[in-house]
């Protein structure tokens, strides 16, 4: 190949593009020309897979054979909520096993809703000589045998992180398995874990890890023995309690209060579970150092939040349970001037009334009093127009707002209009809004303003919303940056789907379940668009064994380049070029 | 303290001694049917509906699958260790005893409900509206060993202090009660 006189050296290139990290500019770069593409491909390190079935293992590894670290995502978000039938797929072992023979060199693993086998685990521990991270999100599948493997084997590993697995707890056992000389942690979450470890082998690794800087426990590690654990990290940036309950004992309550004083580095606090509200003043000494809190599994009333928060003045993030009340987010706007992220989650999700004094003003207060707040998760019953105009004007600058109403199609409470010109505003006024999740009564005219608007949405979620195709037409043909779409029980059928067809190529994947999609038209969508899979979920039975324009139970549609998967279970049909004879 | 007619002195089932006060005893004790009037309205909605009706509203709201979407793993870590109430239930006659959760129920027909299917002894519902004329009887060990009759108290009070479950056929508690009555006869004699 011909070399332009003034191109620089590969080598020279190659040390350029060692300084560009993000994944969309090292895809830029790749896409000049053919020496650039292979250059980059040689010195890429990290890899991030979106939808572990858009890609094969095989394809990655060709294009990229040097690489150091592996994020990838599974099954799709509503999975989250029991959408998605158990043996759907997001199997890790076919990529660990590939990755093992290819990348010896191998640091990083982060999976995040799939299903990880001990196998796998037990793959991973003996095959990357320097493995460093291991970050199992939202993953299932495995049991603390695998952890084993791994603490016995992974002689630098750094990072283990567990958050939010199912994991199967066989022994606390697992966590001696550390050898004596082992001293590289830097973070360990077991948040998940159901049963006690062995507390002496934990005190004992986190005092020999001088590098710990994240300790999140789970529940089973009693209070008593956190001053100890603190003790031995003081060092500590990010601490994850267990159980914050225990016998009111003063000398326990000085032990623990003066443990945490000793840290001084702490900015970071989680746990919580089963507070008892006299031990939460054991934390008061650092609260004016902390900037994230994460209260959503304290089971305290709103006088005991509200003196908490009020003193945590560099606050930047906080997740509580609505026990907050309307009065606790007042004083958390006049408190926390530096919020950026805020989420209340329901105490009581499914009960009848409000359990709470919990209600629009609560979230309209802090849109007001904090003028950093970026990003928002709220669950209430209640809303206006009104108060989300409201929001939307305070803060133009939000870039994710999710709000569920907990009862479906609930109407503006002051005026009983749907909620449309409401999501409307926010839309229209947070121009960098990049996520959204909608609730209440909603006609299509919402979805016309998020068309016409979202021009920066790339996540939108929508539930028990529209009348019509229309309302699905008017978000696939006017948001330029969607990547995904997820859909439960609105009435969107086949129109809007296949007239918009093409969009689909543009974005990670759609997710449409108790819609009005017919199964003639998946079937026509995955002959149509070789570069989709466009996958039919029902478990009442083969799609074809009725009419055509029976709607599907579940569709999940996703661009891949590695196409149809083999691995589906058997209530899951590929609607591809010759899904006709697949099916029968 | 005069005893009500023969059928509700089931209730009168003490171990402590005659007289102490029960702080676990409501207020309007004395009305015949109190206690099943009490368990239709009182821990339950407000709605003075039929069992059934209860149950369905309660149960059609956890129904839809996935909403409001609290994802799994917070749902199951957020139940309280508090709220994990397993207790035993026996019920006469059966071979194998049960465990309930009562945390999982808010109220006494849901729990009516539940025993029923746990085994298969219809009409729990209707003894609790009607024990005269039903052939079993949900009775509970509290936290001080006493056996009471269910449904006497505001159901997170039930919740709270119940040990154990028995339900208990109708005849037997006629012969628990007889031997109460002689117990207490003659303490009553030796005072």
């Amino acid at each position: 190949m011909k070399k332009a006189a003034y191109s620089f050296p590969e080598e020279v290139l190659e040390h350029v593009f060692s300084f560009i990290v993000s994944d969309k500019d090292r895809s830029s770069i790749s896409l000049v020309c053919k020496s650039w593409y292979e250059i980059e491909r040689w010195c890429r390190r990290k890899v991030f897979v979106g939808n572990c079935y858009a890609v094969s293992p095989p394809i990655l590894i060709k294009r990229f054979p040097e690489l150091r670290s592996v994020t990838l995502k599974g099954k799709p978000h509503f999975a989250d909520f029991n959408l998605v039938p158990e043996g759907w797929g997001g199997f890790a072992c076919p990529w660990i096993r590939a990755m093992a023979g290819a990348y010896p060199w191998l640091e990083e693993i982060r999976l995040k809703r799939m299903v990880v086998s001990d196998e796998s685990l037990e793959i991973i521990a003996k095959s990357f000589r320097n493995f460093k991270v291991l970050v199992l999100s939202s993953c299932e599948g495995f049991t603390t045998e695998g952890l084993a493997a791994i603490a016995a084997n992974c002689r630098n590993l750094r990072e283990l992180d567990l958050r939010e697995s199912e994991v199967e707890d066989l022994s606390g056992r697992w966590l001696s398995d550390f050898p004596d000389s082992y001293t590289s942690l830097e973070s360990l979450n077991i948040s998940c874990l159901g049963n006690e470890v062995n507390l002496l082998a934990l005190e004992r690794l986190v005092s020999r890890c001088p590098n710990l800087k994240t300790l999140r426990l789970n529940r089973a590690v009693p209070l008593d023995r956190l001053p100890n654990l603190l003790r031995g990290a003081p060092q500590l940036a990010e601490l994850g309690t267990g159980a914050y309950t225990s016998e009111m004992r003063p000398d326990v309550f000085s032990n623990l209060a003066e443990a945490f004083a000793g840290c001084k580095q702490l900015k970071t606090l989680s746990g919580f579970w089963d507070v008892l509200p006299s031990y939460l003043p054991a934390v008061y000494p650092i609260c004016s150092q902390l900037i994230s809190l994460n209260l959503s599994y304290a089971t305290v009333q709103s006088p005991d939040l509200i003196k908490l928060v009020s003193l945590c003045e560099k606050l930047q993030k906080l997740w509580v349970l609505d026990y907050i009340e309307d009065d606790g987010l007042e004083v958390l706007a006049a408190s926390c001037k530096d919020l950026r992220e805020l989420r209340v989650f329901p105490s009581d999700p499914f009960g009848l009334e409000p359990n709470v004094a919990l209600t629009e003003q609560g979230l309209v207060s802090v849109s007001e009093g904090c003028p950093k707040l970026q990003s928002v998760l709220y669950f209430c019953r209640q809303m206006s127009n009104a108060a989300l105009n409201t929001i939307a004007r305070n803060r133009p600058n939000l870039t994710r707002f999710r709000l569920c109403i907990i009862e479906p199609r609930s109407p503006d409470y002051l005026t009983l209009q749907p909620l449309d010109d409401g999501f409307g505003a926010i839309v229209e006024h947070c121009k960098d809004l990049r996520r959204l999740s909608l609730s209440g009564l909603l006609t299509d005219r919402v979805f016309e303003y998020i068309g016409t608007y979202g021009k920066k949405l790339e996540m939108l979620s929508v539930a028990f919303a529209g009348d019509s195709d229309l309302g699905l037409h008017h978000v696939l043909s006017g948001c330029d940056n969607l990547r995904k779409l997820e859909i439960r029980d609105c009435p969107f059928g086949d129109k809007a789907l296949l007239a918009n067809a093409a969009k689909l190529e543009t974005m990670r994947s759609l997710w449409m379940s108790s819609c009005s999609v017919s199964f003639g038209a998946c079937k026509v969508l995955g002959q149509k668009m070789p570069r989709l899979n466009v996958e039919v979920m029902d478990e009442s039975g083969p799609p074809d064994s009725r009419p055509e324009s029976s709607p599907v139970e579940k569709l999940y549609v996703y661009r891949t380049v590695a196409g149809p998967r083999l691995d589906m279970p058997g209530f899951v049909w590929t609607m591809d070029d010759d899904s006709a004879l697949r099916i029968s | 303290m005069a005893r009500e007619s023969l059928g509700f002195e089931i209730t009168e089932l003490r171990l402590g001694l005659p007289g102490e006060p029960k702080s676990l005893v409501s207020t309007n004790k004395n009305e015949k049917k109190r206690m099943f009037s009490e368990i239709d309205g009182n821990g339950d909605n407000e709605k003075k509906s039929n069992t059934g009706g209860n149950l369905k509203t309660t149960e059609s709201k956890a129904q839809v699958v996935g909403w409001p979407p609290v994802c799994s793993y917070r749902k199951k870590n957020s139940m309280n260790e508090a709220t994990k109430m397993y207790v035993k239930v026996s019920m006469d006659g059966a071979p194998f005893l049960r465990k309930i959760d009562l945390g999982m129920h808010k109220g006494y027909s849901e729990l009516a409900l539940a025993l029923e299917k746990l085994f298969g002894c219809y009409g729990m519902g209707e003894a609790l509206k009607d024990p005269e004329n039903c052939e079993h009887v949900p009775i509970y060990e509290d936290k001080e060993g006493d056996w009471m009759l269910v449904g006497d108290v505001p159901w997170e009070m039930f919740m709270e202090s119940c040990k154990r479950l028995r339900i208990m056929k109708r005849s037997d508690a006629w012969q628990i009660e007889r031997t109460y009555i002689e117990i207490d006869e003659i303490k009553e004699k030796n005072v």
